[in-house]
């Protein structure tokens, strides 16, 4: 049965010089599980509002085509006539939880359509127990997690059974434990309810396992259409920022790009590669067909270990000291305890943990935003913090005025050329990069900061924008403290991670030692390859990205190679 | 500034009451000018807020109201050329041009900041202790079809705090010169816009504008009585499909004030010119009506009957 149909579908926001969609079309069944993939700005999240109604009827702008939704003509029916059919969860659960506790949050849906109290407090309950939130109904909802408002954003958005939900980066604020139980949940649902599922997102590797087909958007466009293996094999030579690590890993040794985990090794065990006892008997098979290696993509580099233990180990001041801090409110929960960590200048440091943790909070200590209220914090310098919204930090009309008129010494940060727009007119990255040239400071502010602080800045961004992030703070020669859910970012940036759980320090390592052997704070290439049988062993377990993966696999090529022999 | 429960009266009182004794008061410092009058609402107000529990609220709300009335007075006095009594001659100044200072506009100064601390405190008495879920729920019965007005009006104050914490953390992390109060102000305006919009379309793709509309199939229709249909329904939820002590107390308090205000306004208890000349009525009858309001104003909360302890 056809649930969505879009035929020429051209839409412009308000006020816009180009559309956002262009000429799209397409067909998608009941119970399919459909992820939509594409750079920021390529339509995703339009598409999502043109089919959940938002799109005219509450943005305005200018319309063409056709749009049915479950029968309903989207121009003739407003999101809320398809909001019986369409369900929506949009980025960022703190928009999206209104109401004072999840209970009236999840009422609140059905009591606009005039459900009575009985079948309410039914839904409301059932959801619950289906989301695993029942214990969070009475809670209020200004005590809830990220994770947490996110499950019961979702539990709002389901608890009417509509027949399609649409998530928009619904991932993008949670931890990669929170993250992975969303998109099991979603799986989950898709097969036990037949629920059509339309996900947006930019972390590809977490979602394309449990996806049935792929929509590729490009400026507006469709540029693919199909299963999650196929969309990979396109996208290793159309869109490479779109292949997924793992799938970049296995083009690298000549395999055919595959989604997840489980297929990943499945696909290296049909090649030959041999794996530990503790994941199951090696399965020499029948190779598969032969294809040229692909490179894996050069952003990847090596783990500087011996440079992080060098720094950590001298007897240089550190750039940035935490003396046993702790930080206990008055009548509440302790939000950091007994913290002791020291950061090297020069030294980058990913900050890593579920939501909730501490980071954002030991990033506030940093930067003197909070005091501690035992231990203390010792800095050799200033340090400069980039908080969650980089917009907090815009209050001008201008980039050139942000930057009080010397937007032009700039152009390393690729402002110089946006001098005259104003910040609220830029884009995600660009937002980002002008909040991090405003918090750096200019030369004649004094000297350099010490440490940079950032809370999860990579947060929403494609991979083009986070990769010239990663490079403007690679060119940057203080500390830099990085908060963040990606194993991926922290993989390729960082020398050294630091794993926080209920505010304490539970693992402090090189990338290799905190994210080589995990489950959820790991990379994909480092969860495929966990177990290999490999030559150089050490080599193996520092594998975290697609090129060391290759390596390894080359390695491990060879000795099976010599084993045969 | 943001809304908790708590076991007051006033808390457990359900929405459209609260917002009716709101109303009232701000009607009643709206229509009269009298300088004693006013100042028993502020303290009324103040009153209020100790008896719900939210006094250290009101005590920061009035931190910021009270500079505010001073900036007010100081105005009027600048620039109003009415009143007979000279007090201080400035002289022929830039833009403002001649300017004399007269007892008649300092008075009707102090008067005007006084009106702006009672209609501060009443919206932050609202802002802390009328529950925002209730009004949303109220504003759907009145089929308040945008969701975009109903997410201002609702969320506005918290979204305004959280945004404006925000945003003061992220100036100090600033180096150089920290930006204008007025730039700050306008990005604050401009993020609540923005987040109010966020809000909006999410409550239009819950089905906020479907309210009032075609029953579903699963309401279930076991009181369909005339009775309960003609029933009080103030607030949302079965919990509060009977008007409450509290909501009886508040109505009753709501019509008092607003009462007591036409009376006082009739007798002329109430009346104050301040041009050309200060004009008050006698002192016993505006301190009698005065009195009044008080008492009226605050019975209510006397009555702690089910809002716990």
């Amino acid at each position: 049965m056809t649930l969505v149909e879009l035929a020429g579908v051209t839409y412009t926001y308000p006020g816009a010089q180009e559309a956002a969609l262009k000429d799209v079309g397409v067909t998608i069944l009941a119970g399919e599980m459909v992820v939509l993939a594409g750079l920021s700005g390529s339509g995703k999240s339009t598409l999502l509002r043109v089919i959940n109604g938002l799109a005219p009827h509450f943005h305005g702008g200018s319309f063409a085509g056709e749009a049915h939704v479950a029968g309903l003509d989207t121009r003739a029916n407003g999101p809320a006539e398809l909001a019986a059919h369409v369900g929506t969860l949009f980025q960022d659960p703190e928009t999206e939880v209104i109401l004072g506790t999840p209970r009236a949050e999840l009422a609140f849906p059905l009591e606009n359509r005039g459900w009575g109290s009985g079948a309410v407090a039914r839904a409301v309950e059932e959801t619950a127990l289906a989301l695993g939130i029942e214990a969070l109904l009475d809670r209020r909802s200004d005590t809830l997690s990220g994770g947490e408002l996110q499950r019961v954003a979702l539990g709002a958005t389901l608890v009417g059974r509509p027949a399609l939900v649409c998530l928009d980066e619904p991932t993008s604020q949670l931890d990669p434990v929170a993250g992975d139980e969303l998109i099991g949940l979603l799986r989950r649902l898709n097969e036990d309810t037949d629920l059509t599922v339309i996900l947006a997102e930019h972390r590809l590797e977490r979602c394309l396992m449990a996806a049935d087909r792929v929509i590729g958007l490009d400026r507006g466009r469709i540029s693919f259409d199909g299963p999650p293996a196929e969309f990979l094999e396109w996208a290793l030579t159309h869109a490479p920022r779109l292949v997924t690590p793992g799938a970049q890993m296995l083009a690298g040794v000549g395999l055919d790009p595959v989604a997840g985990v489980k297929a990943g090794r499945a696909s290296l065990r049909a090649a030959g590669y041999r794996f530990g006892s503790k994941s199951g008997a090696s399965e020499p098979a029948d190779a598969p067909r032969a294809r040229e290696p692909t490179e894996a993509p050069s952003t990847a580099q090596a783990p500087r270990t011996a440079r992080s233990r060098r720094s950590r180990d001298s007897g240089d001041a550190p750039a940035l000291r935490f003396v046993n801090v702790w930080h206990e409110l008055k009548a509440g929960p302790v939000l950091l305890r007994n913290v002791d960590l020291q950061i090297a200048p020069g030294e980058r440091v990913a900050l890593m943990g579920r939501n909730g943790a501490g980071k954002s909070t030991l990033l506030r200590h940093a930067a003197g935003l909070m005091d501690p209220t035992r231990g203390k914090v010792q800095v050799a310098g200033r340090v400069a913090l980039l908080l969650q919204n980089p917009g907090d930090y815009l209050v001008h009309d201008t980039v050139d005025a942000e930057l009080r008129g010397r937007a032009a010494s700039y152009e390393h940060f690729g402002l110089a050329q946006l001098a005259k727009r104003h910040p609220r007119d830029l884009s995600g990255g660009e937002r980002q990069r002008l909040a991090l040239a405003i918090v750096l400071g200019h030369e004649d502010d004094g000297p350099p900061p010490a440490v940079i602080c950032l809370d999860e800045p990579t947060r929403g961004m494609d991979r083009a924008a986070r990769d010239e992030l990663c490079v403007l703070l690679r060119s940057y020669e203080g500390a830099v403290l990085l908060a963040t859910h990606d194993p991926e970012l922290a993989a390729e940036f960082a020398q050294r991670v630091v794993l926080l759980a209920e505010g304490a320090v539970i693992a402090d390592g090189t990338p290799a030692a905190v994210l080589g052997g995990g489950i959820y704070f790991s990379t994909e290439t480092a969860r495929i390859r966990a177990g290999l049988d490999a030559l150089d062993h050490l080599a193996a377990n520092a594998a975290l990205l697609p090129a060391q993966g290759v390596a390894v696999l080359k390695d491990a090529r060879a000795a099976i190679r010599q084993v045969g022999t | 500034m943001i809304y908790r429960p708590r076991p007051s009266p006033l808390h457990a009182a359900s929405a459209g009451v609260a917002i009716l004794w709101c109303v009232t008061l701000l009607t009643a410092a709206l229509v009269s000018a009298n300088p004693i009058w006013l100042a028993t609402l502020v303290i009324v107000v103040c009153g209020a807020g100790v008896l719900a529990g939210v006094s250290a609220q009101m005590l920061a709300c009035l931190r910021f109201a009270l500079p505010l009335a001073v900036v007010i007075c100081l105005i009027n006095a600048l620039v109003t050329r009415d009143g007979l009594t000279v007090i201080w001659r400035f002289g022929d100044l830039p833009v403002l041009g001649q300017t004399d200072v007269t007892l008649q506009a300092s008075v009707y100064g102090a008067v005007l900041g006084l009106r702006a601390v009672v209609i501060v405190l009443v919206a932050a008495l609202y802002s802390v202790a009328v529950d925002p879920d209730d009004v949303l729920g109220l504003f759907r019965r009145f089929s308040f079809r945008s969701a975009l007005s109903a997410a201002i009006a609702t969320r506005m104050v918290p979204v305004l705090l959280s945004d404006s914490h925000r945003l003061a953390d992220a100036q100090r992390c600033r180096p150089g010169a920290p930006a204008g109060r007025v730039q700050l102000l306008r990005a604050t305006t401009a993020g609540v816009v923005d987040r109010a919009l966020d809000v909006a379309a999410t409550l239009e793709v819950r089905g906020y504008a479907l309210a009032h509309q075609k029953p579903h199939p699963h309401q279930d229709f076991t009181d369909r009585r005339p009775t309960r249909r003609l029933r009080w329904r103030l607030s949302v939820g079965p919990a509060r499909a009977r008007a409450t002590r509290q909501d009886l107390g508040f109505l009753a308090s709501a019509v008092a004030v607003l009462v007591t205000t036409l009376l006082g306004r009739f007798l002329d208890a109430t009346s104050f010119n301040a041009y050309p000349r200060l004009v008050l009525p006698g002192v016993a009858i505006t301190v009698g009506a005065c009195a009044v309001l008080a008492v009226v104003s605050l019975f209510p909360f006397l009555d702690r009957r089910g809002v716990g302890s």
